[in-house]
């Protein structure tokens, strides 16, 4: 039995150290909205928040994340970032097929948490590690400007 | 399809039929089938007798459901996979039935004939076809819906029919209204009329109105279900050890150390591996790690990439099977005075969709259920149900959301669904097939790899006299239920669309176009855009060799040649005017052009691109497309981005290999494809059309290659051949 603090909330589970985040949330927790995309941390489609910090999940094993915060998509519109990043991204309507999203909007909001003006430049460096096959790149890019506007 | 674009009175009673019903929850549920003349029949299928068609109509299907809470229940006979139609189906119910917009709810269907493509009669979500497809269909679903509840409120009111007029969500009568909610149980007793009129375009409020995603805010905030997603209890999660060469099998093999890992609960062999059963994804994989399997590599054992290109370019040394022809192009050849002769190749490419794939089955006596993501659901119930001895209905799919598709998810051979549903049955439990992406990007079902071959003639204007074209690739349609209407004399028409047909060679007087169709082990499938992927390459190349070689402006050559073909002409002048062709860029950086026409539309592209030290950066893609009427713009635009992200990410890295029968790459790092920092920034414009509608999924992609290759040659003198670009310049 192992204690993670997911969403805020302290959750006892039955898995093995070494299982990713990304299965405890989806396989064990049944919480889908986190993504599994290549299972190495080349796509981004699995990326949480560690405090506060985005990571990937399929490469991160739950031992590692014992007495830290676990934040994912499901929490995100409990989050002021993440709030103004999802509100961008309707403004804009990036999405497409949306399976690679809730690990764009976990990249972006990390992002802006830490970077209130973000360049194009501070983008491609955040955000190139997230793969979108849609190609919803360039609206991206908008919505993360639109929402770095409402944050300031 | 013509969509009709002025209203016009539909008869119904000849054309379709319909019928009102009661659903158990309550309200009007309007179900109608199409005629069948123009279904594909599939092997084994028989031909239905001809005669009275209401005397034998198909089980009623339902298009729409309007609920006593005002709700209205689009159902979706096509898959939603990013391209949008989970708006735009909707979309045109709702401008007919003056729908409330904010009440529109959307669902997959289920599979059944009557959901078959009005023009392909399978149900299939594939060549950018479903807007056009379903545009009458969707928009007389609408119509005929209201012309119901108008009854229905007539009677009620006790006015006439002709008084009343309806607005969003509402029958109104003078100063008084009624909600369509408040009609559906009503409505379910009034006689279908038997034609309605289409409302004239001038009066359209939601149709041609750039219009958000109703799919939108479930995929902001993590709530969208895909088929990986699926969960229910008593759910196992299975992961496949597949042959490493295509065509081996398992000879024997050891679970004794993979049924030791916590969690795994069967090993069984099923006929394209052996399958780990487990309680989660982790357990598999560790499962499916710990297993040993002894293979027997098959006759594949020896597949090279590199040998195989060698063995096309000796079968392009001689013509193959003539796909087109005019005049006599040898001896027009022998009186050319210049040439152009060269050869093309563009590698094996996976699909790779973000999602992995995955199948949830779950077999009982005489029922199999199955959640996925397809494309193709007619194909995957007859595959499901030819396994378990059932018949195709019963076999119940249930489809998901697609994370991406582009082609991988329509497998005629049925190849994900058919080895889940083999799993669940030998493991005599529901089970998630699931698959990695390594497993995704060595399993097949590539875009062909291809080799062209051109020599043209050039007349002393500097115009083609003269033009023989040789292409050798796979065929996507041999072994397929297709290969019956898509090849012919032996011609596999996937292979030779925009070049067979090509409108350049129609101002040729003498050309020979002919096909080789190699074999090679290897599966393959249609891939965005499927044939334009590799023809509009070598095409839209040639014809830059061919205007550089005249000394003439590219964009000049091409409106030349192009003089009576106004849609290309249209994207064309669209895109170079907007691009401003003729005006200086920034030094470094340099223009290249390509137009061309696939799935009925028409899509020009001006790139803008700089190479430094061989590196070769897209600052800028200036798009034009002439689609028809285009039903929602911002979609389309959408689609056009997507288009060119999926095309430059291909053009510029992506490639399969083999080496020893194996495939050489094997997840994201080495099978690359486009990511942010070097996605060039998009503009796209739509040509104002009233022609025939095409699609807008694909059309945006084959002229993406050519446009950048062409802007290299502008930039440094070299031609690119070869894709991807890799480090060609380097």
């Amino acid at each position: 039995m192992i204690t993670l603090n997911i969403n805020g909330k302290e959750q006892q589970l039955e898995a093995s150290d070494d299982m990713p985040i990304l299965w405890a949330l989806r396989d064990v927790l049944h919480l889908t909205g986190t993504k599994f995309g290549c299972g190495m941390a080349q796509c981004g489609a699995c990326t949480v928040h560690l405090d506060g910090q985005a990571i990937r999940s399929c490469v991160t094993p739950i031992a590692a994340a014992v007495g830290k915060k676990i934040t994912t998509i499901e929490a995100m519109q409990n989050n002021e970032v993440g709030q103004a990043v999802q509100a961008a991204w309707s403004e804009i309507d990036v999405v497409q097929c949306g399976y690679c999203q809730s690990g764009q909007i976990m990249a972006a909001t990390a992002l802006l948490a830490t970077n209130k003006q973000p360049t194009d430049a501070d983008i491609d460096a955040a955000m190139s590690g997230n793969i979108c096959r849609c190609g919803t790149y360039p609206r991206i890019r908008a919505a993360i400007h639109v929402a770095a506007t409402k944050l300031s | 399809m013509n969509a009709p674009l002025k209203s016009q009175p539909l008869n119904i009673s000849r054309r379709t039929f319909i019928k009102a019903t009661a659903l158990i929850a309550g309200g009007l549920v309007i179900a109608f089938t199409i005629p069948q003349a123009k279904r594909f029949l599939m092997p084994g299928a028989k031909p239905e007798a001809t005669g009275d068609e209401s005397k034998k109509l198909p089980a009623p299907n339902a298009f729409l459901r309007v609920g006593t809470d005002n709700t209205v229940t689009v159902m979706l006979a096509h898959s939603e996979m990013g391209q949008g139609i989970w708006t735009t189906l909707p979309m045109l119910i709702a401008e007919e039935l003056d729908a409330d917009w904010s009440k529109i709810k959307v669902e997959h269907a289920s599979a059944a004939p009557d959901y078959a493509h009005t023009a392909y009669g399978m149900q299939i979500t594939g060549g950018s076809s479903t807007t056009w497809s379903e545009f009458d269909r969707y928009r007389q679903a609408g119509a005929l819906t209201r012309a119901i509840l108008i009854s229905a409120a007539a009677q009620q009111l006790d006015v006439s029919v002709e008084s009343l007029k309806t607005e969003n969500g509402f029958v109104i009568s003078g100063d008084q209204k009624i909600s369509y909610g408040d009609l559906a149980e009503a409505a379910t007793k009034i006689e279908t009329p038997k034609a309605v009129t289409l409302k004239d375009p001038k009066d359209w409020k939601v149709i041609g109105k750039a219009t958000k995603r109703l799919d939108g805010a479930e995929k902001i905030n993590g709530t969208a279900i895909f088929g990986q997603d699926i969960h229910f209890d008593g759910l196992m999660t299975a992961m496949v050890v597949r042959s490493p060469v295509f065509g081996g099998s398992v000879r024997k093999f050891d679970a004794s150390a993979a049924k030791q890992i916590k969690g795994v609960h069967k090993v069984v062999q099923i006929p394209t591996g052996v399958a780990v059963i487990a309680d989660n994804y982790w357990a598999a994989k560790k499962g499916r790690d710990a297993l040993k399997v002894d293979w027997d590599l098959g006759p594949n054992a020896g597949l090279d990439s590199k040998a195989l290109l060698a063995d096309f370019r000796k079968k392009a040394a001689s013509p193959g099977l003539n796909a087109a022809k005019a005049g006599d192009s040898k001896v027009a050849m022998a009186k050319a005075e210049k040439f152009v002769e060269a050869e093309y190749t563009l590698p094996y490419l996976a699909h790779s969709p973000m999602e992995p794939l995955n199948c949830t089955v779950k077999i009982d006596t005489d029922t199999c259920e199955i959640w996925t993501g397809t494309q193709m659901q007619t194909t995957d119930q007859q595959a499901a149900a030819k396994i378990l001895g059932l018949k195709p209905e019963q076999i119940k799919i249930h489809t998901q959301f697609l994370g991406g598709g582009f082609g991988r998810r329509a497998n005629p051979a049925a190849d994900f669904v058919s080895e889940a549903v083999h799993v669940a049955k030998a493991a005599e439990m529901p089970v998630k097939t699931v698959w990695s992406r390594e497993d995704d990007v060595k399993g097949g079902y590539y875009r062909p790899m291809y080799l062209h071959k051109a020599k043209i003639g050039l007349d002393n204007n500097g115009m083609p006299a003269a033009w023989e074209h040789v292409a050798v690739g796979q065929s996507i349609i041999v072994g397929t239920p297709f290969e019956a209407f898509m090849i012919k004399d032996g011609i596999d028409a996937t292979s030779v669309e925009g070049t067979a047909d090509s409108p350049y060679l129609k101002s040729v007087p003498h050309y020979q176009v002919s096909l080789h169709t190699a074999k090679t082990g290897i599966p393959v499938l249609w891939w965005r855009s499927v044939g334009h992927s590799h023809t509009a390459f070598v095409m839209e190349s040639l014809i830059d060799e061919l205007a550089h070689t005249a000394k003439k402006d590219p964009l000049e050559y091409r409106r030349a040649l192009l003089k009576d073909h106004p849609r290309h002409l249209a994207a064309l002048n669209l895109a170079a005017e907007k691009a401003e062709w003729h005006k200086p860029l920034p030094k470094g950086v340099f223009r290249g052009i390509a137009v061309h026409e696939s799935f009925g539309s028409f899509v020009a592209q001006v790139a803008e691109v700089s190479v430094e030290k061989g590196e070769v950066k897209v600052h800028r893609m200036v798009s034009a497309i002439d689609c028809g009427l285009a039903v929602n713009p911002d979609s389309l635009k959408a689609q056009m981005e997507s288009s060119i992200s999926f095309g430059l990410g291909a053009a510029m890295q992506s490639e399969i290999t083999f080496k020893d029968g194996m495939v050489e790459q094997s997840n994201f790092h080495d099978y690359q494809v486009m990511r942010m920092a070097a996605m060039p920034k998009v503009e796209v414009f739509i040509v104002p059309s009233t022609e025939k509608m095409g699609g807008v999924g694909e059309p945006g992609l084959p002229p993406v290659a050519p446009a950048v290759t062409n802007a290299i040659f502008a930039a440094t003198g070299k031609r690119i051949r070869t894709l991807p670009i890799g480090n060609q310049l380097v």
